[in-house]
Order: structure tokens, then sequence, then C-alpha cells
């Protein structure tokens, strides 16, 4: 019976987390005035499958407030109660209560029970809202409701409970067995258990799998209500039962005798959550909150865990997978059946084989690099929540458009994307969208529009964050930098380098701090994470019109589209999405400054030489002339400058290898590659060669 | 009783002291590593050279797959230089440095033997002051009348590393 649950863990927490997305943007799409019974069926089931996980594995907790989320939900489904938006938004305060109880028995952490007690109070609100009117919706009333509650339960349980049991004929094929169950009851306090065999069939018709007994069990002692629950919670799907308080001042005995028959035959569900909700407020509302905020404040502070480990992947892209392996394997033994006795007439048979084979590899690379690739909407099904959440924080009417979730990225792309998209989704409620009246006034709609982009443009996916709010206004940004002293006051910029401004650190244009943003901290750090992904960002902005930005992400970081230069018998690559042209320049073009450092015109910008065999060394560079070679624009992070190299050599898609691992980091390096041939050739980093190229 | 326990204790540290060692030659002298680091002997091949390193660290080579970097030791050694021929031969070495595992090549002009050493008769480098420089050297044995140079595979990777190089550089 010892089977290590722990191992299943994993699964049972990703899976939950999965299920709580689903209830978030199922919440989240619910039409008040017009509700899908499905899409509330949906919602449920996630709910179902996580309060029967959690009691699989003992996360009593967990179960327990699913199951009252499921109640809400049921009554919602069976169409007995209205969908409404205060409903709606504790279901999603409680998708998040359960969020934050899931990750913290995943680290190992206590559950934070002041913030569930709260959650749950919520939603027994919500719920017996309903049943007694008289209750309104005030935090105040059903506390001390609940308190005059609790005092008939906590002094009556001294006289113990009346259980009736009776199970559905299929409960022993769900393997559990009243036997057991009665014994852990039997722990709890004195328990008489009295059977009743009038459902038993006739010998020849029953069926020993099925169960056809039925109980009443009398339990005498202090017992909590809740632990009984424990005890039923695996099959309270498989049977009927009701759990009643003894009468103290009748005879036990006596009830059972009577009216257990009738008791039996009701099984009324109701009593069920009424008397569970009253209980489970009461135990902790008093005593455990004000033993935990301290704790709740540590725990805040430690971080979150790290991205997972695992990946779901389409079976549909393995069974590709599985082909490819089989064709390549077909191939393997064509070719090596041409070799076994290899004479010239069979050089054509070779040529061929080598083709396929090719032809399978590539694809093969192409499949497994596929299996990395996430659609992007695992990082945009987030944001309606955050845009729901923060609009009406901010009382701003806002619309956010998704476009182009489907778009694929690679997992790490998407792992380290979402918290500086987050970052710029904030900035653009915060900042960029104006206020209903401000709308109005400008002749816009009331409603703002956000739009989030994503979609493929050369070897990149661009994601697009637009908003149509009130753009960026470049001299007020000027204004704002200069008075931080972070821009001297005299120099001249182009609307971009404007706009640019702030990705500076420090630099900040709220007039004051909120929550929400204007720290001065941020836009700085995004650009720094979208350029370690080896990516780029850009804004354009329309005043009185709205800002749009631009982010530029490699689709893989293990695969790199490059173009190879020579210089001298040297090969190095340079990203091609860095390339903006590559030109042969004449003596005319090129100006010296200082005598030494070497600028080019291009069109309107002077531009910086870099010369690849000088500062590299490469002694057997044949172009030393400016005329004899060619020069490669590169634009890296926003700096611009013309490699110098002796030819262009090709375009190809080069594996990234690290030059760390045994290495370690050369300047003006990034990474290196193995060419076709067989030998390594070094990738630029062209923000370091820029740099190393000045010292 | 002790007395059995003692003797089978001597006995086990004899078998467990006695180390194998791959020796080299560059030029007249003889240097040991321990063969345990030792992955694998290769036979020269061209590399692609690395801009702005010490002229020690010929460059980088594909090793099924890995960038793996080469050392000319003789270089490293401040010893004259020799042209590289089909016999020059590549010793490729593997360590955990930082619980990372390295790999590096290193030439030298060529493999000699395996050699069994006991771990007690290796002596320490003795001291030369500054003028020879003994940091890479773990100690000296004596195999058939010739001394072996033992060198620590661990300090030879690590100097190749961010921060051993660079003070290489400056005192250079």
């Amino acid at each position: 019976m010892s089977i290590d649950m722990a191992q299943f863990h994993q699964v049972f927490f990703e899976e939950s987390f999965e299920g709580l997305d689903i209830m978030e943007s199922g919440l989240l799409n619910l039409d008040m005035g017009d509700v899908d019974s499905e899409a509330i069926n949906t919602i449920f089931r996630a709910a179902h499958s996580i309060k029967g996980g959690s009691g699989t594995f003992g996360f009593s907790a967990v179960s327990d407030y699913t199951h009252v989320m499921e109640t809400l939900l049921d009554e919602m489904r069976d169409g007995r109660r209205q969908v409404t938006q205060s409903a709606v938004d504790v279901l999603l305060g409680s998708v998040d209560c359960l969020r934050e109880m899931l990750s913290a028995i995943q680290d190992e952490n206590e559950i934070d029970e002041v913030s569930v007690v709260e959650h749950k109070k919520a939603l027994e609100i919500e719920l017996n809202g309903k049943q007694a009117n008289s209750q309104v919706a005030d935090v105040e009333i059903p506390e001390q409701a609940a308190n005059e509650i609790t005092a008939i339960p906590n002094d009556s349980s001294e006289s113990g409970w009346k259980i009736s049991f009776c199970p559905h004929a299929d409960l022993l094929k769900t393997g559990n067995d009243p036997v057991r169950m009665f014994r852990e009851l039997s722990e709890l306090g004195d328990l008489e258990v009295i059977v009743d065999l009038q459902g038993v069939p006739p010998l020849f018709d029953l069926d020993p799998e099925e169960c056809h007994l039925s109980w009443t069990l009398i339990l005498k002692g202090s017992v909590q209500r809740e632990e009984i629950d424990d005890i039923f919670d695996w099959v309270e799907d498989e049977c009927d039962l009701s759990i009643q308080l003894l009468n103290p001042v009748e005879e036990p005995i006596n009830i059972v005798s009577t009216e257990s028959p009738n008791i039996v035959t009701q099984s009324n569900p109701t009593p069920l959550p009424t008397t569970e909700n009253q209980e489970s407020i009461t135990p902790k509302s008093g005593s455990s909150i004000i033993a935990k905020p301290l704790k709740t404040e540590e725990k805040k502070a430690k971080s979150t865990p790290a991205a997972s480990t695992s990946i779901r992947v389409d079976t549909g892209k393995i069974d590709t997978l599985i082909n490819m392996v089989g064709e390549l394997v077909i191939t393997q033994s064509m070719l090596s059946l041409v070799g076994e006795d290899f004479t010239s007439d069979k050089i054509d048979q070779l040529k061929n084989g080598l083709v396929q084979l090719e032809r399978h590899t590539r694809e093969l690379q192409e499949s497994v690099m596929n299996i990395r690739m996430l659609p992007i909407s695992f990082v945009f099904s987030r944001f309606p929540r955050l845009v729901h959440d923060l609009s009406s924080k901010l009382d701003k009417k806002i619309e956010l458009k998704l476009v182009g979730e489907h778009t694929e990225v690679d997992k790490t792309v998407v792992e380290l994307i979402s918290d500086p998209l987050v970052h710029l989704v904030r900035n653009s409620l915060d900042h960029g969208i104006e206020m209903p009246a401000d709308r109005i006034a400008a002749g816009k709609p009331e409603m703002g529009t956000i739009t989030l982009e994503a979609y493929h443009r050369g070897g990149n996916i661009v994601i697009e964050v637009k908003d149509d709010g009130k753009g960026l206004n470049k001299d007020f940004l000027r204004t704002k930098a200069i008075e931080k002293g972070l821009l001297d006051p005299d120099t001249v910029l182009t609307d971009k380098q404007c706009y640019e401004l702030i990705f500076m650190a420090g630099f900040s244009t709220a007039e004051k701090v909120t929550d929400v943003s204007g720290r001065g901290v941020g836009m700085d750090v995004v650009r720094r994470n979208i350029q370690s992904l080896g990516g780029n960002i850009e804004i354009t902005s329309e005043l009185g019109f709205g800002s749009t930005i631009l982010i530029n992400l490699p689709l893989t970081l293990a695969i790199l589209d490059g173009q190879s230069i020579a210089v001298g018998d040297e090969t190095f690559i340079v990203p091609l999405g860095s390339i903006v042209e590559s030109i042969k320049i004449s003596d005319k073009m090129v100006n010296r400054v200082a005598g030494k450092g070497e600028t080019f015109r291009l069109r309107d910008e002077y531009l910086p030489i870099v010369r690849i065999h000088n500062v590299f060394n490469v002694e057997s560079a044949k172009a030393t002339k400016l005329t004899e070679g060619l020069l490669v624009v590169v634009d890296g992070q926003g700096m611009r400058c013309g490699l110098f190299v002796d030819d262009l050599l090709g375009q190809q898609q080069v594996v990234i290898k690290s030059l760390e691992a045994n290495y370690r980091r050369v300047e003006g390096v990034s990474s290196a590659t193995i060419l076709g041939d067989g030998s390594v050739a070094l990738i630029l980093d062209i923000p370091g060669l820029v740099r190393l190229s000045n010292q | 009783m002790a007395q059995e326990t003692d003797t089978q204790e001597v006995e086990g540290t004899k078998l467990e002291n006695s180390m194998q060692f791959l020796s080299f030659t560059l030029g007249e002298e003889e240097y040991g590593v321990d063969i345990l680091s030792v992955q694998e002997i290769r036979s020269w091949e061209p590399v692609s050279r690395i801009p702005n390193v010490p002229s020690y660290e010929k460059g980088v080579v594909n090793l099924r797959g890995a960038i793996v970097p080469i050392i000319d030791l003789r270089e490293r050694f401040n010893l004259q230089h020799s042209e590289y021929t089909n016999l020059t031969v590549v010793v490729v070495l593997q360590t955990i440095l930082k619980g990372r595992s390295r790999t590096m090549g290193l030439v030298v002009d060529s493999v000699s033997d395996v050699n069994n050493i006991d771990a007690q008769l290796i002596q320490s480098a003795p001291d030369f002051g500054t003028k020879v420089s003994t940091e890479f050297i773990s100690g000296l044995a004596l195999v058939d009348e010739r001394m072996l140079i033992l060198l620590d595979v661990k300090k030879l990777l690590k100097l190749d590393g961010v921060d051993g190089a660079e003070e290489n550089d400056d005192e250079s």
C-alpha cells in the first residue's frame, strides 16, 4: 500500500495550476447577461478535478476550499443562481487564493490561513447571501452570525454526531472501503454502527462487487464536524450522506431505531453545505487571525520558484519526430548497404542516399527544435486578468485585444519574456490610456484599447504592445530627463532618441508614484532583459494617438541566422539580424576624426568604422585599405557602425555553442559555432566589438 | 587483532596510493599527469584562433560538438616553440572545476608511457624562488632513473579561467 505519492505531486501541481488558469480565463470570459452553461461547466470541471486531486494527496485545506467554490459553481451551473459580477470577482479572488495555497504547498511553506479564511468567508457570503437574504454582503454580519452559530456546535459536539451513510452500489469499485472509514471514525470517539440490510437483494441477484448496505453511525464524544468530513471526503460523490448533531436530550439509540430509515431515504444534500460553512469559519476566525499576520509578511518576501523544467508536447509533434527517425534509420541502412561492397558505379546511389540523409537530418533538427516551441498564448493568457484588475483599480475602461496568440516561440523565450511584457502592459494602462472623461474630451471613444500582437518576421518573432492612449510627449520627456540630470540641456535628440529616454535608469514621468508604476525602475530593466534574450525594443509614438512598443526577439536561443564573413583566412559569423546593409566604400566617403578614428557617411549619418583585422589582430588580412574590402553596416543595441571585412561568404543557420563551457568569455565574441567543415567559427558580439575598438 | 588490522591498513594504503601517470615529453623534459584526468590523446590539427588572448592559448577546436581550447604547453612554460608536425600530440584533459566539468587540450611533443608511481615516493617540487614557476607542479618522481615532473591538472586548467589568465597577463 505504501506507494510514494510524492512522485505524483509535481504532476498534480502542474495540472492544478493549469486548471486554475482555465478557471481564470473562463471566469473572465463570462458574459453577465448571457451565460454560456458550457463555460460554467468548464470552470466547474476544473474546480472539481483540483478538489479530487488535492483530496487524493491529502491537501485537505485545498480540497475543503475548492468544495465551497464548487458548491457555488454548481448552483450557477444548475441555473439556481444568477451569475453576478460580484460572484465572478469573488471566484476570481478564490482562484488567486487557491494558487497561493498550492504554491505554498509546493514550496513546502505554510499556507497563509488568514487570507484563506478571508476568501472563504467572501465565498460563503456569496453563497449564503442568496439563501438567507437577510444576511446581505456585509462582512460584519456573517462574522457575528457565525459566532453565534458556533456556540451551538461547540457545545453540542460534546454529545456527538449521527451520520447516515448510504453508499451507492458502486462505492466498492472505486476502492473505498467502509470498514476502513468506520475504523477511522472509531478513533475519533465512541462509535456505534447500525447496519441497514433492507437494500440487500436475494442471494442469486447479488453482485459481490456492489454495495447494498447502508449504515447509521452514532459517534459520541467531542468531535469536530471537519474531522468527520475528512473521513467521508473521498466517498462524498459516491454516497448519500447526512451528518447531523445528536440531540443531547433524547436517547440516541431511540432516534436511530425510529428515524433511521427515513433519513437514509431522504439523504438530502442541502444540510451539508450550510453546516459545513458555519463550521469552517468559526474555528479559524478567532484564534489564528492574531497569530498569523507576521508569517504572511515573511512569506511574501520569499522569491517565487524557478520556471518549470518540464514541457508539455503535442503528441502530433512527437509522432512527426518518430516518423522522421524512422526515415533516418531507413536511409542509414540503405547507405550501409551501398557501402558494403562499394564499386564506382554505385556512386549515384551514394549521392542519392546522402541527399536524403541531408534532408532527413534537417527535418529532424527542425522538428526537434519545434518541440521546444510553445504558442505565445502561454504568456498572453495572463493579460486579460491583469487588465481586468488594473482597469477597475484605476477606474479606466480598457479593452484588451490579443492578436496572433498561436505564434510559436521557444520555451526559454516564453519564460523570460513574460515579466517584461507585464511591465509594458502595466505602463500602457497606467500612463498610456487616459481617464474616460479625458478620452471623451479628446474626441476618442471612452473605451481605451490595448493590443498585444505577436507575429513572425524573418527569423524573428515580433511582439507589439499598442495602445490608443495619449502617446509620448517628446518635449516633456526631454525636460524631465534634463530635470533629473540624465541629459545635457544642449544635446540635440532625434525623435527616436527622445523616446528612448524612457529606457534610461532612474527616468520616470509619473507625477506621483503609485503601486502600479512610476518608480523609474523598470523600463531599463525591460530593455536589459530583452537584450539578454538577444532581442531589441523600439518605441514609436504619436502624441494624442497612442504609442507602440515593438519587441524583436530571436525565435530560438539555440540557432542563429548568421552571415559568414572572411577576414584573412579566418571566418567569423555576424548575426544576420544585426546587419543593416553591406557596402563598398570609396575614399571620398571616409573621414578621419582626430587623426585616428575613421568614420564614413551613410546617407545622413556618420558612422564609426571598426576594422576587424585590427581589433582581432588578424595578420593574414587581405584588405587593409578601406577600398579593398567591404563595410558591413551593423546595428547592435542602438550602436551602429561599419565592420570592415575582406569579404562576405554566405548566409547560414548556425548552432550556438558556448565558448565559456570549457574556455572563457572573449571580448567582442558572443559565442562560437561549428561550420560545415567541422572547424570552429566565432560569432561576433557587435556592442562588445564597438567597445573593444574604442579602447 | 590489533596487528592484523594494522597490516591490512598498510596493504590497503599501498594499493590506494599507487597512482598511474601518463608521461609525455616537452623537449628534454618529461612530465606526467594523473591518468584519470586524461580523456583522450589526439594528433594535432589546425585550430580556430581566438583574438586577443595570450599566445600560448592557441585557439579552440571542435571536439565532437564541444568547443575545447587548445593550450601549447611549451609556450605556457616559456620553452622554445617548436613547429607542429604530424607527430605533435594533443592530450585532452578533463577535470571538475567549481562544480563544472572542464575539458582542455594540451599540445605536447610526444606521449611516452604510463607509469605506476607509489605516492609515497613522490617528492615535493624544489623551490627555485621566482626563477622558475612551480605553481603547476605537484611533485617530482623517479621512474627508471628518469625524473618525471608531475603536473597539477586542476591548477593547469584553472589558469585558463578568467581570473587566472588575467593574473598571468599582469605578470608578463
